[in-house]
């Protein structure tokens, strides 16, 4: 049995437990679920089948690791400086504000 | 001290515009990703506050309320924009097979956010990816998990219900995680 074979037939498997086992989800449900997840939106009993396919999936696991780290990474990296430098801002924009209030 | 109530006057207007230009330019970019634009919708947005001053009745925090009045001027800075094509997303989005199991390459390693933080090309990089995301998604992303508005709060800025912006949000992030890749698989380094 070739290596691409054993994957299609694990793939098969897989795909056949998650869709028969009692609270189990496919990965595709489990994908309609993760914004609730993380906003903590889920009700206990939806968020325990939700962390059921995660313990099995390594896919799934792994895909939410990710994704959590690319949601850190966004905000750590455009998260607003709370006292930008002021040179950055240039006089005459500061200046045309007053005007176009002044008129 | 600033007047809330009432008009400004020039001295109390000179004091909000050098008080609160410097980030609300900021936020302005970090929107439109156009410094030209940025400076329009920030005279915009001060024009609204003025003329909104009146109203303003101290139940948010002034800074909360030009926050607002800046993301309101930007929304319609990029509704005025003429349409770009946006990019479809959906070559971005998660990937399933016919049996409904991901397709997702294994991670054997996940690039810390410090490592990301200490390089200015990966910063640049992670900026630059956000920006490639549709408008349409990456504004949605950035008031959500940025510029920190909850969902009903950016469904109200955008005008469209809050589940559309749970959609929008959740395949920005997935489309985001698909272009940071590269950088959070450690593929590409600083």
């Amino acid at each position: 049995m070739t290596d691409q074979r054993k994957t299609g037939f694990g793939r098969w498997l897989k795909g056949l437990m998650l869709r028969r086992m009692h609270r189990m989800i496919t990965c595709r449900e489990f994908e309609e679920f993760v914004l609730r997840y993380l906003d903590g939106d889920l009700a206990t009993g939806q968020r325990s089948v939700f962390e059921l396919h995660l313990r099995i999936c390594r896919e799934c696991r792994e895909y939410l690791a990710a994704y959590r780290r690319t949601l850190e990474l966004g905000e750590a990296v455009l998260a607003a400086p709370d006292d930008p430098v002021p040179g950055d801002v240039p006089e005459d924009l500061i200046k045309a504000v007053l005007a176009a209030r002044a008129q | 001290m600033l007047a809330y109530s009432g008009h400004a006057d020039a001295q109390d207007a000179e004091e909000l515009v050098r008080g609160n230009i410097g980030w609300m330019l900021a936020l302005a970019e970090r929107l439109l990703r156009d410094r030209a634009l940025a400076e329009d919708a920030v005279q915009d947005a001060f024009m609204d506050a003025f003329r909104g001053l009146d109203r303003f009745e101290g139940r948010s925090s002034l800074r909360t309320w030009l926050h607002r009045i800046t993301v309101n001027a930007c929304l319609t800075k990029l509704r005025q924009q003429k349409r770009r094509a946006e990019q479809p997303i959906d070559e971005l989005l998660p990937e399933f097979d016919r049996h409904d199991c991901r397709i997702e390459a294994p991670w054997t390693y996940l690039t810390p956010i410090q490592d990301v933080l200490e390089s200015e090309d990966l910063r640049a990089r992670v900026a630059s990816a956000i920006g490639d995301l549709p408008d349409s998604y990456r504004i949605v992303l950035q008031l959500r998990d940025i510029e920190g508005y909850s969902t009903i709060e950016a469904a109200k800025l955008l005008d469209i219900s809050e589940s559309n912006v749970k959609v929008r949000l959740h395949r920005a992030r997935a489309a985001l995680k698909r272009l940071l890749e590269p950088i959070l698989r450690g593929e590409e380094r600083g």
